[in-house]
């Protein structure tokens, strides 16, 4: 139960952390990830938008697109304050699922 | 490496939605048998542990970024089957909430990250470390498990990019999905992960196996089953 525990602070302090992700490739002016671009960053590289792609980018509406809660344009700070609420919601969604996911298939026995 | 909405087209998304769902219907079967109460809190900090980790953006300077997975790291302690579940949640969260890769491509991401990617480290680790039960040979296995299996998962997702432009292309004959052939993306996919993103993979298992052969060496599943 001990060694739980330690884990668990563990887990929160990288969620404390997770800021450094939008700081450090700000600092060194870092884009996004490869294959990853938005249509208008994809028409910027070669030109247009893929129609296939156009008509399935904007199939679903995040609730927190991009772990920002600022919105496009966002301050550093809000995007700093964004990513560790993200990371805290993220800890609890995930095992939240998990345990969900394990009631219902450990239900039958005790 | 979350492959968006429109970057792969049906032929292409559907089949590994298909894959990524008999791997998780075998991932949950082994883990019902297995799974007993006390060991959910793992479960649960593994996904989370990915979840978080997949948030720290490694930049090369003025070019693009990436992120470790913890995929090895989570294959190497709790099993490649239960990294399978831990990761595809994180997996799931993210681009549900997050919208951090697409909902069409799930299970291609599933499939690259949670699937592929955990199964190589297992395999990594296990063919490396031998029957060794400490010193480099264990850490260099610990290490090349997070290098090999991102770089790999890497190199799988610039390949589900590339056949894009062969599978589907429009009356115009522009591409319909991701643009890039063959030869652009897996080399982009592959060099920066090579050179930066899996090295970054690999020091994280390492650092997080070594803490574990020290303080909680009874949690370590590839050290503690038999069976490959």
């Amino acid at each position: 139960m001990k060694s739980q525990k330690k884990l668990w602070i563990g887990l929160f302090i990288l969620a404390l952390l997770t800021p450094l992700g939008v700081i450090l490739p700000a600092k060194f002016k870092a884009g996004g990830a490869w294959g990853e671009w938005g249509p208008e960053e994809l028409e910027k590289l070669i030109g247009y938008v893929p129609e296939g792609l156009k008509k399935l980018a904007d199939l679903w509406k995040a609730p927190v697109p991009d772990y920002n809660f600022g919105g496009e344009g966002a301050s550093m700070i809000i995007q700093v304050i964004s990513y560790v609420a993200s990371g805290i919601l993220g800890i609890l969604a995930v095992a939240g699922l998990i345990y969900v996911i394990s009631k219902l298939i450990i239900k039958n026995e005790k | 490496m979350h492959i968006p909405d429109g970057y792969l087209s049906p032929q292409t998304y559907v089949p590994l939605y298909g894959a990524t769902f008999v791997f998780w219907a075998v991932a949950l079967r082994k883990l019902k048998k297995e799974l007993s109460t006390k060991h959910i809190p793992f479960l649960a900090m593994a996904a989370a542990f990915s979840f978080l980790i997949m948030m720290f953006n490694v930049p090369i300077p003025g070019g693009t970024t990436g992120h470790a997975v913890g995929a090895g790291i989570i294959a190497i302690l709790l099993g490649p089957w239960t990294a399978v579940i831990a990761v595809s949640v994180s997996l799931i969260v993210q681009a549900i909430v997050f919208g951090d890769g697409g909902i069409t491509a799930l299970g291609a991401n599933c499939f690259n990250m949670a699937v592929v990617m955990p199964f190589v480290c297992y395999w990594v680790f296990k063919l490396i470390r031998g029957n060794a039960i400490g010193g480099a040979r264990l850490f260099t296995a610990a290490f090349l498990s997070g290098y090999v299996g991102l770089s790999v998962a890497a190199i799988v997702t610039g390949f589900e990019f590339g056949i894009q432009p062969l599978i589907a292309i429009g009356t115009d004959g522009r591409p319909l999905y991701a643009p890039y052939p063959l030869s652009v993306a897996v080399p982009a996919m592959a060099l920066e992960h090579l050179l930066l993103f899996s090295v970054v993979e690999g020091v994280v298992t390492l650092l997080l196996f070594k803490y574990f052969v020290k303080h909680e060496p009874d949690l370590i599943y590839a050290l503690t089953v038999k069976e490959a």
